[in-house]
């Protein structure tokens, strides 16, 4: 057990990448079964009637990527299958690529055949300063904040927008957040006082944060790249074209998930034996 | 020969081995290829609309090598291998990927606050601003309060004066305790109270029998809220029966912090995986998860 008390904890990093490269090399796939926080959001957004209007508010930067863009765009694929109408925003100044891209790539990309027009099918509201004061202003005025879209056409111009006046006029909201302002700031300004339905896709991190709100206070949760997994099982399962593997991104990411996750209980348990076990002559036990 | 000239001597071999691996793969004849980004032109409607280039895949008609994104991948591949470098010890690769890191976010977000923060609440309002007339005093002052306020927080860069930057600040402490002091009471006190006022005996949907997995649920809900709160209630000695019931609030706690790291390690680890799958996918073309390229031979 010597080598173990004094193993260098770089053969540990070597050993945590290849439990998360070996299996994307491999492409294996684990299977998910969506849990009940998760089948409250899908079930919200299904149950919608078509052209609903669902605010999307990307409170998230380039460094939480990879763990939130699978979760965003299940999001938006779901929207985009129900016709719902979205307003797109980020609280986040780094967080304007991330509703660029999901515009352009999935409601613009993969359901152009659609023909969703910007301004009536959805509007890119952008980025406004302010964090939580934003949340604030548009519970009352959505135009004290956002006058215009991101474009800067006036949001009375366009078709989605000309009869919103605040958030009471939508029929869900949705953070998908890393941090602060995001979710916490969510429910405190917007879903408390205001009574609104929230659905909230959240980092690891930050997930321990938001189930005290359950059930009241939010609808449901997507807990980091495993809630994202189970909202495209889930998606997949109702609309049976987004059950391929270019759809399901953290699907995909569930197996490096797994091994690396057993190679930690595997650490920990020979972490302990060590720990316990006699150090040799005159060493403690 | 002394270990750190061997360790010297490894590195050189992985140095060289991988470069052949990057020639081979990017660079000679028959080689599957690797980090080569292409586009086509975007379809357009409208008249008058800029052309744009969109992703395209290699075999599609119209698509072109696009120099500035595949000099892309490569830079953002280098920049993590970089990073990742540090796992084995501190070196200027990593240092320089960390200041280009620093650098990049600090001109980002300066450049962001300009033209999303000072353009459209403070330049755009002042220039339609009708000086000298008394129109729109009331919009004047909502524009021009924060500008006075900003050039006193400023003021703190001189060399006297000061104390002037404490004013705002007092504005902003004052208004930020206020905001933040409403919305915790309602979402995470009172509400946070309510949600813990729920049955101990839950009844099934059809008013026969209980549920007993919700009635648990339930119970043990309140027992944690209940031991925890005794846990931190110091006015009495944690002993006897009361010191039981603190001890269980020390076991909730306990397992709430295991959960929390065991949340930050998944998400740790989703961050790895994306980023191996970038390497792994657009850099080395070794795996093609979303079917970007036609397969090896089509």
């Amino acid at each position: 057990m010597r080598w173990l008390q004094t193993i260098d904890r770089r053969w540990i990093f070597l050993a945590m990448l290849l439990a998360v490269a070996l299996p994307q090399l491999l492409q294996v796939r684990v299977p998910e079964k969506p849990t009940p926080l998760v089948l409250n959001v899908f079930r919200k957004i299904e149950e919608l009637p078509e052209g609903s209007r669902v605010l999307i508010s990307f409170d998230y930067s380039p460094s939480s990527d990879g763990e939130l863009a699978p979760m965003a765009a299940a999001l938006v694929r779901h929207c985009c299958e129900k016709r719902h109408r979205m307003l797109l925003l980020t609280l986040w100044p780094d967080g304007k690529p991330m509703v660029e891209r999901a515009i352009s790539r999935i409601i613009q990309g993969e359901y152009a055949s659609l023909g969703l027009q910007p301004g009536r099918d959805f509007v890119n509201l952008g980025y406004k300063p302010g964090k939580e004061v934003v949340i604030k202003t548009i519970a009352t005025s959505l135009r004290a904040e956002f006058p215009t879209d991101d474009g800067g056409t006036p949001l009375d111009d366009l078709p989605l927008t000309a009869e919103l006046t605040n958030l009471q006029d939508l029929d869900l909201l949705i953070s998908i957040s890393a941090g602060f302002p995001g979710l916490k700031e969510w429910v405190q300004y917007a879903a408390s006082p205001l009574n609104l339905p929230l659905a909230v896709g959240a980092t690891a991190v930050q997930a321990p944060q938001a189930y005290p709100y359950i059930p009241r206070q939010l609808l449901g949760i997507l807990a980091a790249v495993k809630g994202a997994a189970e909202y495209e099982v889930a998606l997949g399962e109702q609309y049976p074209h987004l059950a391929t593997p270019q759809k399901q991104d953290a699907v995909r990411r569930m197996a490096p998930q797994l091994s690396a996750h057993l190679l930690i209980i595997l650490l920990i348990v020979l972490g302990n034996v060590a720990a316990l076990a006699p150090r040799g002559t005159g060493g403690r036990s | 020969m002394s270990a750190s000239s061997r360790e010297r001597r490894l590195w050189w071999l992985i140095f060289l081995v991988s470069g052949l691996f990057l020639l081979w793969r990017a660079v000679l004849p028959g080689g599957p290829g690797m980090a080569r980004m292409y586009v086509k032109p975007a379809v357009v409607e409208g008249e008058g609309a800029a052309g744009e280039w969109v992703a395209a895949r290699p075999n599609e008609p119209g698509a072109l090598i696009s120099p500035a994104r595949t000099i892309g991948v490569w830079v953002a591949a280098l920049l993590t291998l970089a990073i990742f470098s540090f796992l084995y010890k501190d070196n200027p690769a990593y240092r320089l990927a960390e200041a280009v890191m620093v650098g990049v976010s600090a001109a980002y977000f300066m450049v962001a606050g300009f033209w999303d923060g000072l353009v459209p609440k403070l330049f755009v309002p002042l220039s339609r601003m009708q000086w000298g007339t008394g129109a729109d005093v009331g919009r004047s002052l909502l524009t021009l309060t924060p500008l006075v306020l900003g050039g006193m927080l400023l003021w703190r860069l001189l060399p006297k004066g000061g104390w002037i930057a404490r004013w705002p600040l007092a504005f902003i402490v004052g208004t930020y305790a206020g905001i933040r002091l409403l919305s915790f009471l309602e979402a995470d006190f009172v509400s946070q109270i309510r949600n813990t006022i729920v049955p101990l005996l839950v009844r099934n949907p059809d008013g026969l029998g209980f549920d007993l997995w919700a009635s648990v649920r339930n119970g043990l809900m309140l027992g944690g809220v209940l031991s925890c709160l005794a846990y931190f209630f110091f006015s009495l000695d944690h002993r006897g029966a009361y010191g039981r019931v603190a001890r269980v609030g020390v076991w909730y706690l306990m397992i709430t912090f295991g959960a929390s790291f065991a949340f930050t390690v998944m998400g740790r680890i989703a961050l790895l995986a994306a980023r191996l799958e970038f390497l792994f996918d657009d850099w080395l073309w070794l795996i093609d998860p979303l079917g970007k390229r036609p397969p090896p031979g089509a």
